[in-house]
């Protein structure tokens, strides 16, 4: 966990004004204690993202809400299909085999 | 956290590069060391500004320091990847169905728009239909060379099936959209069809190969003689050689189960048979041949029999 100031200084090309933005618009969400932000590693590798998605594909602010919306439903979609495959992996093999049986073949749906 | 460079030069983030390089000749001309004898402090302090100097003065360098890729140092800083972080614990918060969980399959369920335990299908929503399970019992020799057999599934309905040849027992077709209909735009399911082989009195399966016990009389034993032997394409001729004992197998080629690109053999196994039980003919031949006494059957399974 890092602070903002230490934040600034590991990303040398991000304005304090701008990060503000971006928390502001809920595209990275620090913890608070105290009245300050905290950024973990998660906040910390959003922001390293960030900035690389703008600067490699100029995406501007509208579309960088746009792609954030997408790219935290795909995460969002992950983890539920994570929690149902462990759900699944724990099922005796019988079951198994009928929902692999149930299951259209790739491409039906 | 070291200095950044940009606080080393007393510069601002977005410092032009003359202001930079300006800022730097400043620093430099006060720190330089010859200037400064026997002080070291000023000396470390040049050989940051130098440093921080030519990575600033390198728009390559200041761009990719910048985005955070490479450190004051110069040295690759390694690049965060963000799906690890996302689809860890601490990503829960980016997830828009958010830590409120969908602790239950319900929750998944309305989620990927099927069905759950509830029941309820959203309007409009397309969906395929279930699997029809059927069963379906084939003759022995339908299984082994193939057949059409026709399957009713109610009164009014009924599906052609093509058994293939060599089919096991237990074995499942799948036949697609003869299942239940679909719901909304979605494909029907499919009907899964498992095959039962029903048992032949003489015939056997083991494999793709087909068993039989063929009786034959004693003389055709001992004498040998052209026999007809049913297969499941029919009966066929088959040589039985002069001498043959009780319990000798002999072999069709290619007439066990027809799969595809090879069939099976049959096996037959010769059972003698001595005919009507008590035909005084046969009793009186033998008890006049002279070879009656010759030679013990049973040599080699002990006195006591059984466990010998």
């Amino acid at each position: 966990m890092i602070d903002l100031d230490q934040l600034l200084r590991r990303f040398a090309g991000l304005e304090r004004a701008e990060l503000v933005r971006w928390v502001e618009n809920r595209w990275v969400l620090p913890d608070e204690t105290g009245g300050r932000w905290v950024f973990g590693e998660v906040d910390i590798a959003r922001i390293d993202l960030i900035l690389h998605v703008r600067q490699d594909f100029a995406v501007g602010d509208d579309a960088m809400e746009v792609v954030l919306g997408l790219l935290d439903q795909v995460y969002g979609l992950r983890r539920q299909m994570a929690r149902l495959c462990d759900a699944l992996a724990a099922q005796p093999p019988e079951v198994q085999a009928s929902i692999r049986r149930a299951l259209p073949k790739g491409g039906d749906r | 956290m070291a200095e950044t460079p940009y606080q080393v030069l007393g510069v601002k983030n977005d410092a032009s590069s003359d202001d930079i390089r300006t800022a730097y000749r400043k620093l430099a001309k006060q720190l330089h060391p010859d200037l400064n004898p026997g002080k070291p402090e000023a000396e470390a302090r040049f050989k940051a500004v130098a440093a921080a100097y030519d990575l600033l003065s390198d728009s390559d360098k200041r761009g990719r320091y910048d985005r955070g890729e490479i450190d004051e140092t110069g040295a690759e800083r390694p690049r965060y990847s963000y799906r690890p972080h996302a689809e860890g614990a601490q990503g829960r918060k980016y997830d828009p169905q958010g830590g409120m969980g969908a602790e239950d399959l319900d929750d998944l369920f309305a989620m990927f728009g099927g069905r759950g335990r509830r029941g309820r299908t959203a309007e409009g929503m397309s969906m395929p239909g279930g699997d029809r399970l059927f069963s379906l019992t084939v003759d022995f020799a339908e299984a082994a060379t193939g057949a059409r057999k026709r399957l009713s599934l109610s009164p009014d309905e009924s599906l052609d099936v093509t058994i293939p040849p060599g089919i096991d027992e237990g074995q499942v077709l799948r036949l697609k959209g003869k299942g239940g209909p679909g719901y909304g735009a979605g494909p029907a399911g499919d009907a899964l069809i498992e095959i039962h082989i029903a048992p032949h009195p003489f015939f056997r399966r083991v494999g793709d190969d087909i068993h039989i016990e063929l009786p034959v009389s004693i003389s055709e034993a001992v004498l040998g003689g052209r026999v007809a032997v049913p297969t499941v394409t029919g009966p066929v001729t088959m040589t039985i050689p002069k001498g043959s004992d009780a319990g000798a197998q002999l072999r069709l080629r290619g007439k066990g189960s027809q799969k595809k690109g090879r069939a099976g053999d049959q096996y037959v196994t010769l059972k003698i048979v001595i005919g009507a039980p008590d035909d005084p003919d046969l009793a009186k031949f033998l008890e006049t041949w002279p070879g009656r006494h010759k030679g013990d059957p049973r040599r080699g399974m002990g006195e006591k029999g059984g466990t010998g």
